[in-house]
């Protein structure tokens, strides 16, 4: 347990850090800060895959059995994610938005007690370790999503009003802000869609049905068709750009209800991971 | 201690007409620093040559050589002297230093804070080491001067900003669309600040360019010229399909383009992002369509407000540019100097050593019962007296401080050491520092 915990301060510590270090590069614009940061990132990343292999053996399993183990497995994919995405596009200021996620989701995991609770043995086999990866992966992408859309707001903002400022220069083109996010629209959705498949055919396995009626999963088909909706109308009507950012924003902040709101205010069987 | 000399014209002293006589080939700079070489009167020397600007940077042995520079380039350039005496100018020591470095800032550029000065001033240092025309001066001269440069560079936002409107509406355009080598330029009208705008579009190798104007005859030839497509006028709304950037310069009165063929145009390109650059007065293009998602309409004023925007930013950055100069200005002066005092430091030293050798000479013959060591001892322990003696003296005139006159201490150290300079010192090349 005291491994565990001292890699996973370690992570949260090299977050932080990071996330001061692109602030830094926002201002100054020194390739060389964006480059420490993000090898901050990377480092903070493989220090809370330590942490989270080291509480995973100990427990036998997949270590998402309270809200303080959730939320760490939720930041280790993000950040995993973000790692993934910033290989494959180079947006570099994205990190600004990834570090300040991670930092909040690692005060949390850090500052919140971890009530130790008995592992349930239900939650195991292939169907519900996919069901995680994917589910948590599939977010985290939606997620990134989410801040490439915020960049083009911001730049679009800019740029409509005819008054390009500080971050005229600081941030990329509208187009490739866009490009990012529809793909990790395109790649979270697919994730997402995986990974409710593989909960339903667990929910099966487990319970007998595949449906329950659960809120998360009402909530969960709910965040699927908000960006099964998104996608359709940028194929067939061209929402793309402002509109595909603003949906973007909505589709992850009611993920963020999904994944928190639901299980604090409403319940289900979902209830024990968030508590 | 000789002073830098430049002799240069440029873009701000000298017509195009003329530049481009002056203006010195690779070939011609070799010929050129080979004359400095072989002149007597000239120690070190460097060529520089750009399209706006033709320098020679050069340190006379004796006189100022200006003249015989002077006839060199009248000789060389088959072009009598008169015809460009009026555009010279010629700086000595601390001017022709702050402008070398200027220079290289890209302060004293057409285009102040363009980028390319500096490699130019770089090659033609290169030229100037390859042919062994440059020396101990003219390096240190030269590696400050990149210094500067590059501080200037790194350190003030001059070359960030666009500060005209062509290279503005480029910038929001490369802000816009990734990958302008994808794109479509539609031109709509004919004028020079258009074209000049396509030009510059087309220096980032924009895929196809259609030019629209009501007198198809004319959209033909400026087609000719973009080696792009001749539309014609009213096919406009058809040809937003295809195009993603609009450049409008008409003589119309009315809108040429209003937001409902956009609103329109926009269904039919899957509301992919459309760029309206409208130059024309009165406005071609409906300042509305800036409303619609995906559009951006720029006109005349917008972009000549992001330009006025930058213009300050950069005269204050300027400012700080200058700053760095001057700063490397007054620690080139320092090294200088600090030549300056080298032989006076050098006679004082061998003027000591020769009043010790000449005294031992006279006592130990006289003191024949010392053993070798003894001898050895004596002469080492007078030779140190003799330096620490001299000691603080040489340190003060090595460092006198920034608000002294050094060459004053230098000719009272030379008087009260009674140090006639023998002539070797005074051209003595100071690699030793």
């Amino acid at each position: 347990m005291e491994t565990a915990n001292i890699t996973l301060q370690l992570s949260a510590l090299l977050y932080f850090i990071s996330m001061a270090g692109y602030l830094c590069y926002l201002f100054h614009q020194k390739d060389r800060i964006q480059q420490i940061s993000l090898m901050l990132v990377g480092a903070a990343v493989a220090s809370h895959l330590v942490a989270v292999v080291i509480t995973g053996t100990q427990a036998g399993g997949l270590p998402i059995n309270n809200l303080v183990q959730s939320l760490s497995m939720a930041g280790l994919a993000f950040g995993i994610t973000f790692l993934y995405v910033q290989y494959r596009f180079n947006l570099k200021i994205l990190g600004l938005f990834a570090a300040t996620i991670l930092s909040a989701i690692m005060l949390a995991v850090v500052v919140l007690p971890d009530t130790p609770v008995p592992p349930d043995k239900l939650l195991k086999g292939f169907w519900f370790v996919s069901h995680i990866v994917f589910i948590f992966t599939g977010e985290a992408a939606l997620g990134l999503a989410a801040g490439a859309g915020i960049l083009y707001l911001i730049q679009e903002q800019g740029i409509k009003g005819k008054r390009p400022g500080f971050f005229f220069k600081r941030l990329p083109s509208l187009d490739f802000l866009d490009q990012v996010s529809y793909a990790c629209i395109t790649t979270g959705f697919a994730l997402l869609t995986f990974g409710l498949v593989t909960g339903f055919i667990y929910a099966q396995s487990v319970w007998g049905r595949f449906w329950n009626w659960d809120f998360k999963e009402i909530f969960s088909v709910g965040t699927w068709t908000v960006y099964a909706a998104l996608l359709h109308l940028r194929l067939y009507s061209g929402w793309r750009g402002h509109r595909s950012a603003v949906m973007a924003i909505v589709g992850f902040a009611i993920i963020i209800f999904t994944f928190l709101g639901v299980n604090l205010i409403l319940g289900g069987h979902h209830q024990p991971f968030t508590q | 201690m000789s002073e830098i000399i430049l002799i240069g014209a440029s873009h701000k002293t000298a017509p195009v007409e003329l530049r481009e006589k002056l203006s010195f080939s690779q070939e011609e700079t070799m010929a050129a620093l080979e004359f400095m070489k072989a002149q007597p009167g000239i120690r070190e020397g460097l060529v520089f040559s750009t399209c706006n600007r033709t320098e020679l940077l050069y340190i006379p042995e004796q006189g100022d050589q200006v003249e015989e520079m002077i006839q060199f380039v009248s000789a060389h350039k088959e072009l009598p002297a008169e015809q460009f005496r009026s555009a010279l100018y010629i700086f000595q020591g601390d001017e022709a230093i702050r402008h070398i470095f200027t220079v290289a800032a890209s302060l004293d550029s057409m285009m102040v804070g363009e980028p390319q000065i500096l490699g130019q001033v770089k090659k033609a240092y290169k030229s100037a080491v390859t042919a062994g025309a440059s020396g101990v001066l003219i390096n240190r001269l030269m590696h400050k001067s990149f210094s500067v440069a590059k501080r200037v560079r790194k350190e003030t936002g001059i070359g960030d900003n666009a500060v005209s409107i062509s290279y503005a509406a480029t910038e929001l355009a490369c802000k816009i669309f990734s990958d302008l080598s994808a794109k479509s330029v539609m031109l709509l009208g004919a004028g020079e600040m258009a074209e000049l705008a396509v030009e510059h579009l087309l220096s980032h190798n924009v895929k196809e360019i259609l030019v629209a104007n009501r007198t198809f005859k004319h959209a033909v030839t400026l087609a000719e010229k973009f080696n792009g497509t001749a539309v014609h006028f009213e096919e406009r709304e058809a040809a937003l399909e295809r195009v993603d950037i609009i450049i409008s310069s008409t003589g119309a009165t009315a809108y040429v383009m209003t937001r409902d063929q956009v609103k329109r145009a926009m269904k039919r390109r899957q509301h992919n992002t459309l760029f309206f650059i409208d130059i024309a007065v009165p406005r071609d293009i409906d300042p509305k369509i800036n409303k619609i998602s995906n559009a951006y309409v720029y006109d005349i004023d917008d972009l000549k407000n992001i330009v006025e925007t930058n213009i300050q930013q950069r005269e204050q950055e300027t400012i700080k540019a200058r700053r760095f100069v001057e700063e490397a200005l007054v620690a080139f002066r320092r090294w200088l100097d600090s030549l300056a005092v080298v032989p006076t430091i050098k006679a004082i030293n061998d003027k000591m050593t020769a009043i010790v050798d000449m005294e031992l000479d006279k006592t130990l013959p006289g003191l024949s019962h010392l053993t070798e060591q003894d001898v050895e001892a004596i002469r080492r322990m007078t030779r140190a007296i003799a330096s620490r003696a001299i000691h603080d003296p040489i340190l003060f005139l090595r460092n006198t401080g920034d608000h002294r006159d050094d060459s004053l201490y230098v000719n009272v150290a030379r008087q009260l050491f009674n140090l006639d300079l023998p002539e070797q010192y005074k051209n003595s090349r100071t690699d030793s520092i």
